[in-house]
C-alpha cells in the first residue's frame, strides 16, 4: 500500500474517533449544559488546553523555524512557553474566579464600559482570525502533500472539515475531543523524534541526545562550512535587543490569547484552574522540549542528504520529488554544474519552506509508511483542535459580546445562535481565503496579532486584577495609546509590504523590529493607564467589590 | 462573599502576591536572563556538548517554566489550607 493510501485510512480513522467522541460528550453534556467541563478531570482538561494551545504552528512550523534560526529560534520556544507562565500565574485563576464566559466579558464588566468591551471583542476577533488563517494553511499543506492535490483544494477540504467539527461540537462538547487530539499530536510528534534521534546519535531520547551527543556541534560545523550561520551561537539572525523584545512580545501576546483563557472558565474551581495549568504545561512542554531537538536533527539530516549531491540523484528521492510538486521545496541548478549547492549565500540552489521540516522528517529518516501517515494525522489534529477553539471564541465575541451585550440585550437564545452560526461561516470563509492567498505580508499579520495582544488585552486584564484603583478612563486611554503606537510602528516599519512604499518609512524603533515593537506599546499602555487613572475618579464601589471578590480565596469547590 | 476583604483575606492576597513575584523573578532570570541577556558570557561555558546559554535557550528555560507553574499550584494549595485553618480557629 502506498504512503498516501495509509495516510488517508489513518486520517479517516482519527476523524471518525473525534466525531464519535464529540457526539458522545455532546449527548452527555446537554443535561448540564452550563456546567459542562465540571465533570472533566483536571488531567483531561490539561490535555484539552494543550491541544487547544498547540496549533499547526507548534506542530508543523516550530521545529522548522528553530532549524533555520538556530539559537535565535528561542524566541518561539521561550516566547510561547514563557507566556504560558504569565497566563497561569497572573490571569487564569482570577478570570476563573470572575466566572463569566469570555474575555471581553471581563474587560467590559471590570471597566464598566461598552467601549472597552467592544475594543476587547474586536481585538479577540482580529487575533483569532490571524491565528486561524495559519491553521488553514497548515491543513492545506498536509492535504496537498498526502492527497497530492493543489494547496487550494487542500485548504478547501480543511475548511469543510474544520467547519463540520466546530458546528458539531460547540464549546461544551469539544473538551474530550481535544483531550484525545492531544494524544494523537504528541504520539505523532514523539515517535519520529525518537527514531531520528536514535539513528543520528544512538540515543533514543531527543532531549538528552541534543546535549549528550555532539550533533549540534557537527551541525554548526557543516553549516559554517557551507557558508551558513553558526547554529549554536546567539544573535546571528537577530540582534540581542530584538531577541529580547520579540520573546517578551510573544510572551505577553500569548498570555492574552482569548481562546486559551476561555478554557479556564469551564473548570470547576480556582484550584482546578491552577492544576489544569500544571497538566497543560507538562503536556505542552513535552512537545516544546522535543521540537528544538527535532529541528537540529532534521536540519543535519537534510543537509547531509542533499547538499553537494548530484541534482539528478537528489530529485529521484521519492520525498524530494513529492515535496517539489507542492512547491514548498525547490531545487534549481543555477550554475549548471549538476550538483546541489546548499549554502547561505548568493549561489544557494535550494529553496525550502520551513513548514516541511517536521512533516518530512520521517521520510528523510526512512521510517515506515505508517509513521509518515501518523505525522500527517498529528498535524491535522493540531490544526483542527486549535481551529475549532478559535472559531468558537470568535463566534462568541460577535454573538455574545457585541450583538447580545451591546446591540440587542433582549436577544433570545435562538437569535444569538443564528448570529453565531453566521459569524462562524463568515470567519471560516475569510480564514480559507487568507490560507489560499497568503498575503505577501503573512508573517507581518502574525506580528501584528501578537503585538496587538501584548499592547492591548494583556495589560488591561492584568491591571484589571492587580490594580484596584484602575478605572475606565485609565484603561481606555491605555489601550488607545498602546494600540495606536503599535499599529503606527508596525505600519511604518513594514510599509513596503503593507502600503507598497519603496523603502520602509522607519527602519526600526531604536533597533526594535516590528515583531518586538508591541512590547513598547505594552509599556506605553501601562504608563498611560496608570497616569490617567490617578488623575480621574476612582472606580465605583460595586466594581471595587468585584475586584475584591476576584482576589479573595475560594472556600468550597 | 464579604463586601470588602477582611484581615485574613488581605493576608492571603499579600502571600499570593509575594509568591507570584518570587516565581516571576526566577522566570525572568532563567528565561530572558540566561537565554538572552547573559547569552554571550554563558555561551563560553560548556554544558555537556552544547554551550550553557544554548541549553537554557532551547531546553532549560522550558523545564524551569514547568517547575514554576507546578510550584505555584502546590504552594497555593498549602496557602488555601492555612487560610481555611485560620478561619476554623477563628483568629
Amino acid at each position: 500500500m502506498s504512503v498516501e493510501a495509509i495516510t488517508i485510512i489513518l486520517v479517516l480513522i482519527t476523524f471518525a474517533i473525534y466525531t464519535g467522541i464529540g457526539w458522545w460528550s455532546r449527548v452527555r453534556d446537554t443535561s448540564n449544559f452550563y456546567v459542562a467541563g465540571q465533570g472533566v478531570p483536571t488531567v483531561a482538561n490539561g490535555a484539552a488546553i494543550a491541544a487547544d494551545w498547540m496549533s499547526a504552528a507548534s506542530f508543523i512550523s516550530m521545529a522548522g523555524l528553530v532549524a533555520f534560526l538556530g539559537y535565535d529560534g528561542t524566541i518561539y520556544l521561550m516566547g510561547w512557553t514563557g507566556g504560558y507562565v504569565l497566563l497561569a500565574l497572573l490571569l487564569a485563576p482570577y478570570l476563573r474566579k470572575f466566572g463569566k464566559f469570555t474575555v471581553p466579558d471581563f474587560i467590559g464588566d471590570r471597566f464598566y464600559s461598552n467601549g472597552a468591551r467592544a475594543t476587547a471583542a474586536i481585538a479577540t476577533i482580529f487575533i483569532s482570525l490571524t491565528y486561524i488563517s495559519g491553521q488553514m494553511r497548515g491543513v492545506g499543506i498536509v492535504f496537498s502533500r498526502y492527497l497530492q492535490v493543489d494547496i487550494i483544494v487542500g485548504v478547501l477540504i480543511g475548511m469543510a472539515i474544520v467547519g463540520f467539527f466546530a458546528l458539531l461540537g460547540g464549546m461544551k462538547g469539544v473538551t474530550w475531543t481535544q483531550a484525545i487530539q492531544y494524544f494523537v499530536i504528541i504520539i505523532a510528534f514523539l515517535i519520529p523524534a525518537f527514531a531520528i534521534s536514535f539513528q543520528l546519535t544512538g540515543n533514543p531520547i531527543p532531549q538528552l541526545a541534543i546535549t549528550s551527543s555532539d550533533i549540534v556541534d557537527r551541525l554548526g560545523q557543516i553549516q559554517v562550512d557551507l557558508g551558513m550561520t553558526e547554529y549554536m551561537a546567539p544573535f546571528t539572525d537577530l540582534s540581542m535587543i530584538n531577541v529580547f523584545m520579540v520573546t517578551l512580545a510573544l510572551m505577553a501576546g500569548t498570555a492574552g490569547l482569548p481562546h486559551v483563557i476561555v478554557r479556564f472558565y469551564t473548570v470547576k474551581s480556582v484550584r482546578a484552574a491552577r492544576w489544569s495549568a500544571v497538566w497543560a504545561i507538562i503536556f505542552i512542554g513535552l512537545l516544546y522540549l522535543t521540537a528544538p531537538a527535532v529541528g537540529a536533527f532534521a536540519k543535519y539530516n537534510l543537509i547531509d542528504t542533499i547538499a553537494d549531491k548530484p541534482i539528478e540523484e537528489v530529485q529521484s528521492i521519492e520525498w524530494v520529488s513529492k515535496w517539489e510538486t507542492t512547491g514548498l521545496l525547490q531545487l534549481d541548478d543555477i550554475n549548471g554544474d549538476g550538483v546541489v549547492n546548499f549554502t547561505g549565500g548568493e549561489d544557494n540552489e535550494v529553496s525550502i519552506d520551513g513548514d516541511i521540516i517536521v512533516l518530512s522528517t520521517p521520510e528523510v529518516a526512512n521510517l515506515a509508511p505508517f509513521i509518515i501517515a501518523l505525522v500527517a494525522a498529528g498535524g491535522l489534529a493540531a490544526a483542527l483542535s486549535t481551529a475549532s477553539g478559535l472559531l468558537i471564541t470568535m463566534t462568541s465575541a460577535v454573538s455574545h459580546d457585541i450583538y447580545y451585550r451591546i446591540f440587542n440585550k433582549e436577544a433570545s437564545e435562538s437569535q444569538r445562535l443564528r448570529v453565531g452560526r453566521m459569524t462562524l461561516l463568515i470567519a471560516l470563509a475569510i480564514a480559507a481565503y487568507v490560507g489560499i492567498n497568503p498575503p505577501g505580508f503573512a508573517g507581518e499579520v502574525v506580528a501584528l496579532a501578537f503585538g496587538l495582544g501584548a499592547a492591548s488585552l494583556f495589560p488591561v486584564i492584568l491591571l484589571g486584577i492587580f490594580d484596584k484603583r484602575m478605572n475606565k478612563e485609565g484603561a481606555v486611554a491605555g489601550i488607545i495609546a498602546g494600540l495606536s503606537f503599535t499599529l503606527i510602528m508596525i505600519g511604518a516599519i513594514l510599509s513596503p509590504s503593507i502600503f507598497g512604499t519603496e523603502a520602509p518609512i522607519l527602519e526600526s524603533f531604536f533597533g526594535i523590529n516590528a515583531q518586538g515593537v508591541g512590547v513598547v506599546g505594552m509599556m506605553l499602555n501601562f504608563i498611560v493607564s496608570f497616569m490617567v487613572s490617578r488623575m480621574t475618579p476612582e472606580p465605583p464601589k460595586d466594581i471595587q467589590e468585584l475586584i475584591e471578590n476576584v482576589r479573595a480565596p475560594e472556600l468550597d469547590e | 462573599m464579604n463586601q470588602t476583604l477582611n484581615e485574613k483575606q488581605k493576608w492571603y492576597w499579600k502571600k499570593n502576591i509575594q509568591l507570584i513575584i518570587s516565581l516571576l523573578i526566577v522566570w525572568f532570570l532563567v528565561g530572558l536572563g540566561a537565554g538572552v541577556l547573559f547569552a554571550e558570557p554563558l555561551s563560553k561555558i560548556q554544558f555537556f556538548n552544547v554551550s550553557l546559554s544554548f541549553w537554557f535557550a532551547h531546553q532549560g528555560s522550558i523545564l524551569v517554566f514547568i517547575i514554576l507553574i507546578l510550584t505555584y499550584a502546590i504552594r497555593m494549595d498549602k496557602l488555601d489550607k492555612q487560610y481555611k485553618e485560620m478561619i476554623k480557629d477563628g483568629n
